[in-house]
């Protein structure tokens, strides 16, 4: 819109629209607005800084150490953060494994098949998923996902894959799998709504190219279509896995917290956002708390690439800025 | 069975698997609901609403200071962010130049995918070690740098879809740009701030972990903005990881009422647009 009021030239002509303009309120107005704006950037500025203050203690004493070592014990002032970098990964990884194929499907149905009014209502609905919070995905996970993997899907997996590494060991039911598949049903929403948008935003010119060519339905989607919107669908996966790696409550809820380094899926493990919600308040003496902050630095750096490479992808392809969430 | 025939079959059956795959997905929110309605319908009850927390292992009890001290702290949440990210949005729309508006923007976007537990630590380092206190304040605090960024978006996008005709017609009338805005763009868009508003604290509402060390929580009623309060969300993971069963009932219900409150605040939100978008076009 109009960005008039950025042209101040230092004409006498410009001078006197100005004072004009003051008269009128509009650059009382522009610079009131102006602060609230930039008030944001005040936040995120600040944000970085007092994480780098805080976490400095933790920072000087261990260096790069931090990130390599897996001793965590307040009492002696020891603090690796490996296996919860470690845990972190496997549950995200995990979670997009499942995500990402049936999210992606879900797109393709949503929109190259199902009729625009069907099409809504159901991407509708799994945008309430989304809305859902993540404490009650928890709670859910606790009582009913837990239960189930317990009796029925560990010991099944045991069974049929046991001689892999990662389906060997004693079974929980809470651990690394449970936290995965959580993660799972928490990040298709956003796969689903972003690359369904991708898609939509094919020109009908490239579908209708391919069939006339002969292709069936499903060569123009997979060999044309999904290239086209390759980029739009590749942003939804880093801003899913900037969800998973962040999420804190289900998985915190089904983990174990056990900080230890295991193959086995089943076995209970622990993530950077989990300890920090289990230890944070409770965390006493001064290196505690700093090597907390040091993680939550690495979280918000992390999640910080993947979401700036996400939108940039998104607005790459639908060239409508980044107002979708 | 000849190539065409193949290339149709293989084409079918994966199509076929999209609708799985959308079947899937979709029938998850059926299952949460289902579930949350079973295990927490029962527990709804009188007891839940008007009464305090009962100590560990106890039986009964209701939740009746998280249900107020959640709406303490996302009041005043909304109190900060909803102003801030309104005038914010403001300037994006009407005033911003290149640059800045780029910056505000893209920062924006970014500080909406910061894990809240960061917001929480950030909530932390600016409330509660000044304060040398947790409390709501900082709880409200870290839910309002949540709300921010969702509020100055959607006051932009929809002051934008604001048609450029009626911006043009009341400047020809004489009226300054800050009048056009007060009197035209923002009574023309309202309807669609408010909705995203709306939805900008349905999803602050819900949040727990920025929660966990700034707000904490409390048995009792909370004393003031400067105590520790208890909340709804987290009151449902205490009583969820908690080893009681009466506990777990009472984190059903908890789950169920909070679940009800943010699909209505959705549902509705989805509702108002829907409906301003068909008398804009009529």
């Amino acid at each position: 819109m109009g960005n008039t009021a950025a042209v101040v030239a230092p004409s006498p002509g410009g001078a006197r629209r100005f004072l004009k303009r003051l008269q009128d309120g509009d650059e009382i107005a522009h610079m009131l607005t102006l602060i609230f704006a930039a008030s944001v950037l005040l936040i995120a500025v600040l944000l970085v800084y007092e994480l780098w203050i805080h976490s400095s203690e933790s920072r000087q004493r261990f260096g790069f150490n931090f990130f390599f070592t897996q001793t965590w014990d307040p009492n002696s002032g020891q603090f690796g953060a490996l296996p919860y970098i470690y845990g972190t990964i496997v549950t995200s990884v995990l979670a997009l494994l499942i995500s990402v194929p049936l999210g992606v499907g879900a797109a393709i149905f949503l929109a190259e098949l199902a009729p625009a009014r069907v099409s809504n209502m159901l991407t509708f609905l799994v945008e309430l998923l989304a809305a859902v919070p993540s404490v009650i995905y928890g709670l859910l996970a606790i009582f009913s996902l837990v239960p189930l993997l317990r009796t029925y899907i560990e010991p099944g997996l045991k069974a049929t894959l046991g001689f892999l590494p990662m389906f060997q060991g004693p079974i929980y039911g809470i651990g690394f799998l449970a936290a995965g598949l959580i993660l799972a049903i928490m990040t298709f929403p956003f796969i689903i709504s972003i690359s369904r948008e991708a898609l939509l935003e094919v020109p009908r010119e490239q579908r209708e190219a391919a069939l006339a060519l002969g292709a069936t339905k499903w060569e123009s989607t997979w060999q044309v279509v999904v290239p086209y919107a390759k980029l739009g669908i590749m942003g939804s996966i880093f801003l899913a896995l900037a969800r998973a790696l962040g999420e804190t409550m289900a998985v915190t809820m089904v983990i174990g917290n056990d900080p230890r380094i295991k193959a086995s899926l089943f076995a209970p493990g622990y993530t950077i956002a989990a300890v920090i919600a289990n230890e944070f308040s409770e965390a006493v003496n001064g290196l505690h708390q700093s090597a907390l902050i040091e993680l939550g630095l690495v979280l918000f750096l992390l999640t910080m690439i993947l979401n700036a490479g996400a939108r940039l992808l998104i607005i790459a392809t639908t060239k409508k800025g980044s107002s979708r969430e | 069975m000849n190539r065409t025939a193949r290339r149709k079959l293989i084409s079918n059956i994966m199509m076929a698997l999209t609708g799985v795959c959308t079947f899937l997905t979709v029938s998850t929110l059926f299952l949460i609901l289902g579930y949350l309605l079973w295990n927490g319908g029962t527990s709804v009850d009188w007891n839940f609403f008007t009464k305090l927390p009962k100590s560990p292992g106890e039986t009964g009890g209701g939740m009746a200071n998280a249900i107020v001290g959640s709406a303490q702290i996302i009041g005043l949440a909304a109190l900060i962010g909803v102003p801030i990210g309104f005038i914010g949005g403001v300037y994006l729309a009407e005033f911003g130049g290149k640059t800045m508006s780029f910056l505000v923007r893209y920062t924006a976007d970014l500080l909406n995918g910061v894990p809240s537990i960061v917001i929480g630590i950030f909530a932390w380092t600016v409330v509660v070690v000044p304060m040398k206190s947790f409390s709501a304040l900082a709880g409200a605090l870290s839910l309002a740098v949540m709300l921010i960024p969702i509020g100055l978006r959607s006051t932009e996008q929809f002051m934008l879809s604001v048609p450029l005709p009626l911006r043009e017609g009341a400047l020809a009338l004489g009226a300054s740009k800050w009048k056009t805005i007060a009197t035209v763009v923002v009574p023309a868009a309202i309807r669609g701030i408010l909705t995203g508003m709306i939805l900008g604290v349905a999803r602050i509402a819900g949040e727990t972990a920025p929660l966990l060390f700034t707000a904490l929580n409390n048995q009792y009623w909370s004393a003031g903005f400067n105590q520790p309060v208890a909340t709804l969300p987290v009151m449902i993971y205490y009583r969820a990881i908690s080893p009681y069963e009466d506990w777990h009932r009472q984190a059903w219900a908890a789950g169920l009422v909070l679940l009800a409150m943010v699909l209505v605040a959705n549902i509705a939100a989805r509702l108002i647009l829907s409906r301003g978008a068909g008398a804009q076009r009529g």
